[in-house]
């Protein structure tokens, strides 16, 4: 079957007591591609996938699946199949019926049915299962029998609602790269909520960040990693998230605390004079090797190590960066980001390989890519 | 060495009175039952004596003989009333689950526009007393020609709505959303949803609607008394006021045919009981 693309056009949900959940999104998915809905929770990624199932009316807007106009189509006409975060499973049926239920309520033929539960079951590799109740099932086979039931229909469009939330962290990673390989074999048109950003760049072909029920960016992975184009995005995307800094940008070259870094000269910023929020990517630094790339003398106070790599983290003397965008992007990462004791000034966060010497407590000289650097309006958050 | 010829150790925690309190509570505990079970035990006996054996003032006294002759006479007197409650309550509270349930199932999975004005307006039904309704009632029926049976379990099916409706609302609301959402996106509407997804779902809520409503029908006896108009559709309970009789009252007779009124509640609770201890619902959701 062709894969058939999602046309959000102007969308807008509004819940009683006006609540705006959604916000005027357009977005168009191109058919056969895996699309990631992103952002922190009550961001509306999820009220928008299913507004896209028909479970949810649209306040405004229309819902185009391929070229059919479905805003107003009850969700058994709409032929999406959706994963559901709790599976959904039905728990009085066996794992064969849950399966076949789809097939079932559309009257295909009991053989064919059969044939296709059983072809699903096999690539699937529930076959020893079929007989089970859900309730006799493991987490990760539960899973893969939610998924089964939406393949099995082959539907026009999959939709998956944090599908891999309730798994452990081992089983999501290799569930992760399991759905990769089920979506290439597929091709179906595929759009993927989530609100971990690391399942969102592997996955995603696009990416859609979504705030407060706005539309941040969609882009490709890398795009949205390299060129954020606002201070949300750059916060929310990447881990650990970027590390901000209030700066002066000055005579073609920006500087904060100590640290004067020159601008390269393509820079747009290059000849302007004014207040930015200066923004690095833990990776944006190494151990200065005194090539002439500018430097950034920094104590560490704790030093982190991964086996091959280790971050390290210290202050920067100028103010912290906190302004609602980065605020938001912080809670919506996971435990680990949250800051345990409140600080009033900048920290940096820096990778570095693994055969760095650093001791926490001894200075080290940081050398700044200056091309990784980016920068951002401190009113209205825009990259600059 | 030493440890292995010591003796196994008590490793339980537990307090230095122990033994004692357990002592004490099962005593409390055998006491409160005795105390429970005196008239169950007083009914049992009774309609077991030997005629001569009973009064009000020999009620304490032990049988010198126990015999199941009594049952014999009252079971002819007992039979038809009791074969027109069960035709009664049974149809009565299975109906009333299924309307029950349904009505559950709109006003918590299937919302309708207004559903909180009806589900309480409904909820009203249950505190309306029997007797403030039961001459226009009986003038109803009576016009419709359903002063019979029929009419009795009709009265049984619609007065069980608001609590069977209460029954299945809580537990439908109890079951995660997403259920009937996945139904609604695998293809089914409102009736297939319901039918194939909310209902086998139910079985727990049904146990206790149906025990809850056949429990409300058997034991009945106003809506039995005023209803019915020919001796022969009386149901168990009106037939049990006539077997107590009128100027003396046959003790043995009358406790012997409430044993025998009792059994058909004690089954179906029997029967339907283990279904709301399971945990129907197990493996649903992520669990």
């Amino acid at each position: 079957m062709e894969p058939v693309g999602i046309r959000l056009e102007n969308v807008t949900k509004r819940f009683k007591g006006d609540v705006l959940a959604v916000d005027n999104v357009n977005l168009d998915i191109e058919p056969g591609e895996f699309m990631v809905l992103v952002g922190p929770s009550g961001c509306g990624k999820s009220t928008l996938l299913r507004v896209i199932a028909g479970l949810e009316e649209v306040s405004g807007g229309r819902v185009y699946l391929g070229d059919e106009d479905v805003t107003t189509k009850l969700p058994q006409h709409r032929d999406v199949a959706m994963v559901f975060q709790s599976y959904a499973l039905y728990p009085r049926m066996s794992v064969r019926r849950n399966m076949g239920f789809g097939l079932r309520m559309r009257r295909t033929e009991k053989a064919e049915r059969k044939r296709r539960v059983e072809e699903v079951a096999d690539t699937l590799g529930l076959e020893h299962l079929l007989e089970r109740r859900p309730g006799a099932l493991s987490g990760g086979q539960r899973q893969r029998v939610a998924m089964g039931r939406a393949i099995v229909r082959e539907p026009k469009v999959f939709l998956l609602d944090e599908p891999l939330s309730n798994l452990d962290a081992k089983l999501r990673v290799t569930m992760r790269a399991q759905l990769s390989l089920l979506h290439q074999r597929l091709g179906i048109t595929t759009v993927y909520v989530t609100h971990d950003q690391v399942e969102a760049m592997t996955l995603g072909q696009r990416v859609a960040v979504l705030k407060d029920g706005v539309l941040q960016q969609v882009d490709t992975p890398t795009n949205l990693f390299r060129h954020p184009v606002n201070l949300f995005v750059a916060a929310f995307i990447g881990s650990p998230s970027m590390n901000f800094v209030q700066a002066q940008v000055a005579n073609g070259s920006v500087s904060f605390a100590d640290v004067t870094i020159p601008l390269p000269d393509d820079s747009p910023l290059a000849g302007s004079d004014r207040q930015v929020v200066l923004g690095v990517r833990p990776t944006g630094f190494s151990i200065s090797t005194g090539n002439g790339l500018p430097t950034i003398k920094a104590v560490p106070d704790v030093v982190e190590d991964l086996g091959d790599e280790r971050y390290i983290h210290f202050d920067i003397d100028a103010p912290r960066v906190d302004t609602e965008a980065t605020r938001a992007a912080v809670e919506a990462q996971s435990i680990e980001d949250i800051l345990l004791l409140p600080e009033d000034k900048a920290r940096f966060t820096v990778r570095l390989p693994m055969d760095t010497p650093v001791t926490a407590g001894q200075p080290v000289t940081l050398a700044v890519n200056p091309e990784r650097l980016h920068f951002f309006d401190p009113d209205t958050g825009a990259s600059l | 060495m030493s440890t292995q010829t010591e003796t196994p150790r008590d490793l339980r925690i537990r307090s230095r009175w122990s033994p004692h309190i357990t002592t004490i509570r099962y005593i409390a505990l055998f006491a409160l039952v005795c105390l429970f079970l005196i008239p169950v035990y007083v009914l049992l006996v009774t309609s077991m004596k030997d005629p001569s054996q009973v009064s009000p003032r020999q009620m304490w006294e032990l049988p010198q003989s126990l015999s199941l002759d009594t049952f014999r006479t009252v079971w002819p007197r007992l039979e038809n009333g009791l074969q027109n409650s069960l035709v009664m309550a049974v149809p009565a509270s299975i109906i009333s689950s299924f309307l029950g349930a349904a009505n559950g199932f709109v006003l918590s999975k299937w919302r309708f526009p207004g559903a909180d004005i009806v589900f309480p307006l409904m909820l009203f039904g249950m505190f309306i007393p029997y007797q403030s309704i039961i001459i226009p009632l009986r003038q109803v029926l009576a016009d419709a020609n359903l002063t019979n049976l029929l009419g009795l379990a009709l009265v049984h099916i619609i007065y069980g709505l608001p609590i069977t409706t209460l029954i299945f609302r809580s537990y439908f609301a109890s079951i995660s959303d997403e259920i009937i959402d996945a139904s609604q996106v695998d293809g089914a509407g409102l009736l297939r949803s319901f039918a194939f997804v909310a209902l086998p779902i139910a079985l727990p809520a049904f146990a206790v609607s149906i025990i809850w409503q056949f429990t409300q029908a058997w034991n009945d006896f106003l809506f039995g008394l005023v209803v019915v108009t020919r001796a022969t559709d009386w149901p168990a309970t009106v037939a049990l006021n006539n077997v107590a009789g009128s100027q003396v009252v046959p003790y043995h007779e009358a406790m012997a045919a409430a044993v025998l009124a009792t059994i058909p509640t004690l089954i179906v609770y029997i029967l339907m009981g283990r279904f709301f201890m399971r945990g129907l619902m197990a493996g649903a959701l992520k669990g």
